[in-house]
């Protein structure tokens, strides 16, 4: 069942004429002809969430925007940055209306008026691609004022990012989108109440918002048939790393991760063997071979202590030190920390130079317990979870392959003892 | 690195005799007619004109080559900002230079999906192989979002993958050539790896 993928590489479907010919808009139309509240408990029925990372309801989201007059804004989320995550660029680049039919119905359920598409910088062709698009978009009547005749009026504004993880955190965002740095902010309050200008805002994924067509098109009891009870629909997965077919996949979620990794990206190349695997891009706690006949969705991956994240499951074979992808996780975080809060800002520095110091030979064992303890001591204690975005996956990598971090300390130390050859 | 002639530089001491500069003055600094329209149009599209700040910073950018101390002044001019309120900014992006920089971005992705497909081994290649040619402006990123082409670089903008150490030379000619950069390994040319997406 392709819902985003269907038939993705059909020439032309990123401009209009293509995208309208095979029925684009047309959800457009029927949700723009149901009230915001009827088209509301629509989305609510499907219980999509959230594509982007938390996997909170979509609906419930939208329902949590206060009424009454006020402005009230739509941001899209499209800083696609987590390690390991490509399926929004895909998507932005081969049919960038499916997105923006998506935000205009999801701005009308929402009763926003102003709409932004946050897209990072690193992104040019895709922003170029999204550009023309809307061009089309507003000269065709469907941005703009009293859209198809309707009550319904938006405004869309494509803005350039200039490379930040942390604009990809949605309070982050917000103060990048309004030209500050991307430093996250307190909450509450939550953005729903008081977000980009200190207005009422949602914020959602490109992948989410692109989903929403479809589920006005089926109807939303229909599309929660699809996957599990409880993670319903497609998912995107972007498979990575140590794969033989490396790329973006449309599955149903619940489908076992053997199934992705080994039956869609083809395993590891010939006469390897998984040794990890994070499931969510590389924020998430890593996986092992063991877990692979885990079912892929939201609960399943949650209640196995990982988290399904953005859909981004990087494949690690056993040729590779895990000391190695320690350190390229640690010094990510360390270098998107954006330093407000000092767990994080400190806490991924001293982890850093920790695991360059087991690197060196120069640890005891006692070291593992300090990298351990700080990860503990960043966890829940800071504005956003950049920081916890690296505890969880050292701290996991750790618990999982503690004898591998001791045995090479015990090596390189033994090394040491020895008497060197004249 | 030496910065442009008559401009300040980032590493000069602050003038701790003098208080921060404020709003420049529009009659006294200079700028160029393009770039204050390009950071109007940019200032026009939002409730709130400071949030044109990334974009004006990145049109400045393109003008003077980096985020100079006289771009960040131009920019606090037209925006009617303070410039330190905009260094703040610039500082903070991995995109923005505070620092000369070659005129062609290459960023070579060095995170985990890359790295586990050689990209440090093609990210020194391409260093070294640059060299000291002015023109280029190599550097290490973080996930460029396209693991699927790994290891991968963005050539201003243009990702190419998957990368071989044998590439680097032609990837650097076709630059200075102002060839279409690798022309059969660009990204925009690939099809979706799920085979039932095409129907």
């Amino acid at each position: 069942m392709k819902i985003l993928f269907d038939r993705i590489d059909e020439p032309g479907l990123n401009t209009l004429e293509v995208y309208e010919r095979r029925g684009g808009y047309e959800s457009l139309r029927k949700a723009l002809g149901m009230t915001p509240e009827a088209l509301l408990s629509d989305l609510e029925a499907s219980n999509l969430r959230g594509r982007g990372g938390a996997g909170f309801q979509m609906g419930k989201k939208v329902s949590f925007l206060p009424h009454g007059a006020i402005d009230r804004y739509l941001v899209c989320n499209a800083d696609e940055s987590e390690p390991g995550t490509f399926k929004d660029r895909e998507l932005m680049q081969k049919t960038p209306h499916l997105l923006i039919e998506g935000l205009i119905i999801a701005s009308y359920a929402a009763r926003a008026s102003r709409s932004f598409i946050y897209i990072r910088g690193e992104y040019v062709q895709q922003a170029d691609v999204l550009e023309a698009a809307l061009a089309e978009a507003r000269a065709a009547g469907y941005i703009g004022e009293r859209i198809l005749g309707s009550e319904h009026s938006l405004s869309l504004v494509l803005h350039r990012g200039a490379g930040a993880y942390i604009c990809g955190e949605e309070t982050g965002l917000l103060d990048s989108l309004e030209g500050k740095r991307g430093n996250p902010r307190l909450k509450p309050p939550f953005p729903a109440n008081q977000g980009l200008y200190q207005g009422p805002t949602l914020i959602n994924n490109v992948e989410t918002l692109a989903t929403v067509p479809a589920i006005v098109r089926m109807g939303g009891a229909e599309y929660a048939r699809l996957g599990t009870e409880t993670s319903t629909g497609t998912k995107l997965v972007s498979v990575s790393g140590h794969v033989q077919r490396p790329g973006n996949y449309e599955i149903e979620l619940g489908v076992p991760a053997r199934a992705i990794i080994y039956g869609l990206a083809g395993g590891p190349p010939q006469g390897r063997s998984v040794k990890c695997w994070f499931p969510g891009g590389s924020s998430s706690p890593v996986m092992t071979a063991e877990d692979l006949d885990l079912p892929y969705d939201f609960d399943s991956l949650a209640k196995a202590g990982s988290m399904l994240g953005s859909g981004a499951i990087i494949v690690v074979d056993d040729s590779t030190r895990i000391l190695d992808v320690a350190l390229k996780t640690a010094r990510f975080y360390r270098h998107e920390s954006c330093g407000k809060c000092t767990p994080c800002r400190e806490g991924t520095n001293w982890t850093v130079h920790m695991l360059e110091r087991i690197d060196r030979g120069e640890a005891t064992p006692m070291d593992i317990e300090i990298m351990v303890s700080v990860q503990n001591h960043i966890i829940g204690n800071c504005l956003c979870v950049l920081g916890d975005a690296m505890a969880m996956p050292i701290g996991s990598m750790i618990a999982k392959f503690r004898d591998e971090f001791e045995a090479h300390i015990e090596t390189r130390r033994l090394q040491a003892l020895e008497p060197v050859q004249a | 690195m030496s910065a442009a002639a008559g401009s300040r530089g980032w590493d000069a001491p602050a003038a701790l005799d003098s208080g921060p500069a404020g709003i420049p003055d529009p009659a006294t600094t200079p700028v160029p007619p393009e770039l204050r329209r390009e950071i109007e149009a940019h200032m026009a599209l939002y409730p709130d004109p400071g949030s044109a700040s990334l974009p004006a910073l990145e049109a400045a950018q393109r003008v003077h080559g980096w985020c100079s101390p006289e771009a960040i002044e131009q920019v606090a001019c037209v925006m009617g900002v303070t410039p330190a309120s905009l260094d703040a900014v610039a500082t903070f992006y991995d995109m923005l230079e505070t620092e000369p920089a070659g005129a062609h971005a290459i960023y070579v992705c060095t995170n985990i999906s890359c790295s586990l497909r050689g990209a440090d081994a093609l990210y020194e290649a391409m260093r070294d192989a640059a060299g000291e040619d002015a023109a280029f402006n190599v550097r290490s990123f973080e996930c460029l979002g396209a693991c699927d082409i790994a290891p991968m670089a963005s050539v201003d903008g243009v990702y190419v993958g998957p990368l071989q150490i044998e590439d680097v030379p032609r990837l650097l000619d076709d630059v200075r050539a102002g060839r279409p950069v690798l022309a059969e390994k660009q990204l925009l040319g690939r099809a979706c790896a799920d085979p039932e997406a095409s129907g």
